[in-house]
């Protein structure tokens, strides 16, 4: 046997946006154990309920990430409407869905770009980038906010849009989509692209549902949970497939998010097409006084904020369980045995984000 | 908009790890543990989904009462655990991955526990 080391990864690294630290325990090339820690950027944000009134901790939830911040204030909202049986008017459920889907595909567009920029695949990763900026362009301009919308509250929404406006961004999305399928097609049909994501850091199904996979990571190895079959919001009234791949590997949680780009634009398109007219939010008044975990699928995968009020401003607790930090397990094991020189692609194929998973 | 049904059953502390194998018998994943400091106790949520159907087993337990790990049925859970172990200062047992405090690196020790929430208030009221 030969003689075992311990290599540091992180917590800062070229591949990592944000700080994930991993003790990789060596033998030769070879990945045999990989330790997790994390805590270098813990806010505390689920104890500021103790400060901060239940209809402020919106925008507490919102900026838990700079990427799925909408849906982090929606999944918040929801909660509380759920406790104080808030009936949320339907344009404003259509909203938040439109809303939700243009933060998937923002989310993923960023991702693709910089799983291209870790394989060193640079024309790629500006590729993707340069479409993402036609989907923060469309957000700015109907939230006023690239990276934190502010637009969803408990009861509704802050903001309308004019139909014409909706009809506007679906021309915009149907534009791109063919610059968006040559994107797609890169990471699908390149050979270069595949030799180095097939069979790299694979989570066989059944791994991947114990150790509780959600998101890309479970859908890439075949897991058909997607918590958008729930129906909340609007998605009861619109049809889709969860995409699911069956590789588990890097490749299939690549292609996974590649996929629901398109299925993201088909329910941005149907959500239009139904939108109804009317008003955006009803007045809320009271306290919260009951318990709720409301779950909703983020681009990274299922998320929970639970909740639990006691008929008093200030909830008693605020509990939020993020996607990244439920793939931590799955990830630990894909790394078991891969070569080194694999470690960067893999913790990135789970699409890590820190600050999510640390609050 | 459809409203997800959820259960939450109290179950005693000594059946723990035997109703979580039950529930992987039964094919659940698990969804998350929580844990909630109600000023005397803790409250702790161990919540399981099949098939978009929510399932939360709940316990209650003192400050000092010692919490086995279900990581033997959900090998995922361990972050969770020490999640709890680190933020609330409740002593979990038979981890299969056990940081010993360090998965969080917090400049306070167990910043969310009872100790720590009972100072806060008696700062508030100085």
């Amino acid at each position: 046997m030969s003689k075992r080391i311990i290599i540091p990864f992180g917590p800062q690294h070229p591949v990592l946006p944000e700080p994930l630290h991993l003790d990789l325990v060596m033998e030769d090339e070879r990945v045999i154990e990989a330790i997790p820690s994390i805590g270098y950027v813990h806010r505390g944000l689920e104890k500021l309920v103790e400060k901060r009134e239940y209809q402020d901790m919106v925008y507490i939830a919102e900026r838990i990430c700079g990427i799925c911040s909408f849906i982090h204030s929606l999944t918040y909202s929801q909660a509380i409407e759920q406790v104080m049986g808030v009936e949320v008017p339907d344009r404003a459920r259509y909203l938040r869905t439109i809303w939700s889907e243009y933060s998937r595909l923002h989310s993923h567009l960023l991702w693709l770009g910089c799983f291209a920029d870790g394989m060193g695949f640079e024309s790629l990763f500006m590729n993707a980038w340069k479409l993402r900026e036609h989907i923060l362009d469309d957000m700015e301009a109907t939230t006023g906010g690239r990276v934190i919308q502010g637009v969803c509250k408990i009861g509704g929404v802050r903001k309308d849009v004019s139909n014409q406006k909706l009809r506007e961004m679906v021309q915009g999305l149907d534009g791109i989509k063919h610059e968006l399928r040559d994107l797609t097609k890169v990471f699908s049909h390149d050979s270069s692209v595949a030799h180095r994501l097939r069979n790299v850091g694979v989570l066989p199904e059944k791994q991947a549902y114990l150790l509780g996979a959600v998101g890309p990571v479970g859908r890439g190895s075949g897991l058909n949970i997607d918590m958008r079959m729930l129906g909340y919001a609007a998605y009861d009234e619109l049809s889709f497939k969860p995409v699911t791949e069956s590789g588990g590997d890097c490749l299939g949680r690549c292609l996974v998010r590649a996929n629901e780009l398109f299925t993201s634009i088909d329910l941005i398109e149907q959500a239009v097409d139904k939108i109804p007219d009317g008003p955006i939010e009803v007045k809320v008044t009271g306290s919260p006084n009951g318990e709720f975990f409301s779950r909703t699928e983020q681009p990274r995968g299922e998320v929970v904020h639970y909740v639990k009020g006691n008929g008093k401003k200030n909830l008693v607790r605020f509990r939020v369980r993020t996607p990244t930090f439920t793939n931590i397990p799955p990830l630990v094991e894909m790394l078991k045995g891969c070569e080194l020189a694999d470690v960067p692609i893999i913790v990135l194929s789970i699409d890590p984000c820190i600050g999510c998973a640390e609050r | 908009m459809k409203t997800e049904e959820q259960t939450t059953e109290v179950i005693e502390v000594p059946t723990l790890q035997q109703r979580a194998k039950e529930m992987l018998d039964r094919g659940y994943r698990l969804v998350q543990i929580g844990c909630t400091n109600t000023g005397e106790a803790y409250e702790i949520n161990y919540s399981f989904d099949r098939e978009y159907h929510f399932v939360n087993l709940r316990i209650i337990i003192s400050p000092e009462t010692e919490l086995a790990s279900i990581s033997g049925s959900y090998p995922g859970a361990f972050v969770y655990e020490n999640e709890i172990h680190d933020l609330f200062g409740i002593t979990v047992t038979g981890m299969n991955i056990d940081f010993k405090g360090t998965l969080y690196k917090t400049s306070i020790p167990h910043p969310f526990g009872i100790t720590i929430q009972k100072k806060d208030e008696s700062c508030q009221k100085e």
